[in-house]
């Protein structure tokens, strides 16, 4: 398992896992470094997120040191068509609730992120939508009464 | 007897007739997300959050507990079925369950796993009214010492209890400690890492981080392993159990209802270490160790006795001590927070109608839940065919819905986003997200308790080691921390999660 090809540490787990913590962990002690720091018997905002950011970025040092001193797992390929749907789907409700309306939303939501699904099929799918858009219509706004119209303005209500 | 009358005034809560519909509604939610993969716990309890801010207080607690101990009993569905874990909880329950449907005796398995999981769930009720009250009499003399160092023994023993990486789980603590600053200190009234934002003054809210890294973030990776499920229709066949199956069952079940409540009120255990630990057992202790993973009846009624006891003792050190010993319960914190209760020993004696109500309602619950499952059992089984494709569209649907009506906001919405692609990249990573929900839920209360205790010190740190309850916790937490980065104890310990 002591395998030494530069493709092995690149794609180490540890590896991005440690850089992660460190880039967290330094962005921590910097932005901590606009607050009082104050001293441990009376800390300001700064003492405690900067003695974490200095633990966080240490784990993260260790980290690496582990990966290129022993060869860990490798990262497998990113299924990145399925993340950027189900993400876009979820932000796009965000931005279009208000304004198109709960039940519009809700089925922009399960058509975008059903094109995620090998099994997408438009028909089933377009009958999930408007299934699921009716029942979320009738749980949120008429039983739980959430302040958000069906039927938004940009549709002209 | 004191305990007597405080059960009654328990039931006298929970007999109410919204209660009682809650506690039904909450037993039946938690079978249904127990028996579908890929949906569980703890991804329900934070979809269902916004919508108990409407219910009292001890309502809304006695349907989110009937969903996770209610999921115990779903999970196993699946895993005898179709040998597929509804639940992380039932992994080793499908090793036997799945053999003895494979025999054609689903039905006794089922049965089986139901009729531990009530015992073991009617024991744990009455250990937890036992054992809470005069464990939260010690917690009212803790100061800010003590709970600083218990706090870190909780965060501590939930790495070593957990699969993988320690050093990872460990990171993954602090930055969930660093998250839980956001917002406006509490001391000085500076934001901090809000980058200006108003938004993020009173911090962000873990029902966005929960559905991000738990909702967004495990559709994605579960989209991505293409869950390909094999369904295969079999007859349950006969549902009870015979007179020498019960004979047994009857050891293995004591056992696991014993080990399963130990570990449940350890912190960072929980359903899925009782489970594992009390098949581990039985396997060791067994008169018919030879039939394990072949079939035998033991090696299904000990670990669903253990997941059920486990599941209802980890509410011990949340309700008397106010910190969760898993993601689960830091959830349950939160909602009793968003309640306006502070979770805590003073939760037993200010709100005694609360605390008793819970655990009453865990009895009728697990009533609930055995008259569920067992005649029910065929609709179930019909729910596990639900395939994973229309099933996440509509967890999104509500992840989104839920995550907009906390507070009207596009904001929480695009954080969610946000906290979905970090939970995404933590799984590919091999970093373990929910040790972060722990540390974000403990940050602020960790940086309160860490501050008093200095200040009553004046700036001594000794204070920790001077106290001895304090002492005591530091020093099991540091020797849990060398134990389990011991090389040749790290192996050992990969092997048991192998198991």
């Amino acid at each position: 398992m002591n395998s030494k090809a530069p493709g092995r540490i690149a794609g180490s787990k540890d590896l991005w896992s440690g850089l992660i913590f460190i880039a967290f962990g330094l962005l921590a002690m910097a932005l901590a470094r606009g607050y009082a720091m104050g001293h441990a018997g009376r800390m300001g905002p700064g003492y405690f997120p900067t003695a974490l950011g200095g633990v966080l970025a240490c784990i993260g040092l260790v980290l690496i040191v582990q990966a290129v001193l022993s060869s860990g797992e490798v990262i497998t390929g990113f299924a990145w068509r399925k993340a950027a749907l189900v993400l876009v789907a979820s932000g796009l409700f965000g931005v279009t609730v208000e304004g198109l309306g709960l039940a519009p939303s809700t089925a922009l939501l399960v058509m975008i992120s059903g094109l995620a699904s090998e099994q997408f099929r438009l028909w089933r799918f377009l009958a999930l939508a408007v299934g699921l858009s009716a029942f979320s219509v009738l749980t949120f706004i008429t039983l739980l009464s959430l302040p958000i119209p069906a039927f938004g303005p940009w549709l002209g209500f | 007897m004191e305990l007597f009358d405080n059960l009654a005034l328990g039931f006298s809560t929970a007999f109410t007739l919204t209660n009682l519909f809650y506690c039904l509604i909450g037993t039946i939610l938690g079978t249904a997300v127990g028996v579908l993969p890929g949906l569980g716990p703890l991804a329900t309890i934070a979809m269902l959050l916004p919508a108990t801010f409407a219910l009292p207080p001890v309502t809304a607690l006695i349907m989110l507990s009937g969903i996770y101990y209610g999921a115990q009993y779903g999970g196993s569905t699946t895993a005898i079925l179709v040998n597929l874990p509804g639940e992380s909880s039932s992994i080793v329950t499908a090793l036997d369950g799945y053999a003895m449907a494979r025999n054609g005796e689903a039905g006794k398995a089922l049965a089986t796993a139901a009729l531990g999981s009530f015992f073991a769930g009617c024991a744990a009720t009455l250990l937890l009214a036992l054992f809470a009250p005069p464990l939260a009499v010690v917690a009212l003399t803790f100061g800010p010492a003590e709970y600083f160092s218990l706090m870190v023994l909780g965060l501590v023993a939930s790495v070593v209890l957990a699969n993988g990486s320690v050093l990872k789980a460990v990171g993954m603590i602090v930055l969930g400690l660093l998250l839980g600053l956001i917002g406006l200190d509490v001391n000085s009234g500076i934001p901090r890492f809000t980058f200006g934002m108003p938004q993020l003054y009173d911090g962000v809210n873990f029902v966005v981080v929960a559905m991000g890294v738990f909702g967004l973030g495990e559709i994605i990776h579960n989209l991505e392993q293409g869950a390909a499920r094999s369904i295969i229709s079999r007859k349950i066949g006969e549902l009870m159990p015979t007179r020498a199956d019960l004979k047994r069952i009857v050891a293995p079940v004591l056992r696991g209802t014993f080990l399963g409540s130990a570990l449940g009120i350890l912190p960072g255990g929980g359903a899925m270490l009782a489970s594992f630990a009390a098949y581990a057992l039985e396997k060791k202790v067994s008169p018919n160790r030879a039939q394990f993973g072949k079939g035998a009846i033991e090696g299904v009624a000990a670990p669903e006795a253990a997941n059920n006891a486990g599941a209802q003792t980890s509410f011990v050190p949340m309700l008397t001590l106010g910190i969760p010993s898993n993601p689960v319960m830091a959830l349950m914190v939160g909602a009793m927070v968003i309640q306006g209760i502070q979770p805590g020993p003073a939760v037993l004696t200010e709100q005694p109608t609360l605390f008793w109500g819970i655990v009453a309602s865990m009895w009728i619950g697990n009533v609930f839940l055995v008259l569920l499952n067992l005649p029910l059992i065929g609709l179930w089984a019909r729910m596990i065919m639900v395939p994973y494709h229309y099933l996440f569209p509509t967890i999104l649907v509500f992840c989104a819905i839920g995550v907009f009506s906390l507070s009207n906001s596009t904001f929480d919405i695009v954080l969610m986003v946000g906290f979905g692609f970090f939970g995404y990249l933590c799984a590919k990573l091999g970093m373990e997200p929910a040790p972060m929900l722990l540390g974000f839920i403990i940050g602020p209360m960790m940086e309160e308790y860490l501050r008093r205790a200095l200040l009553l010190s004046r700036s001594d740190p000794m204070v920790f080691l001077q106290r001895p309850i304090s002492a005591a916790m530091l020093a099991i937490a540091a020797l849990l921390l060398v134990l389990v980065l011991l090389p040749s104890l790290q192996k050992k310990r990969a092997e048991a999660f192998q198991e």
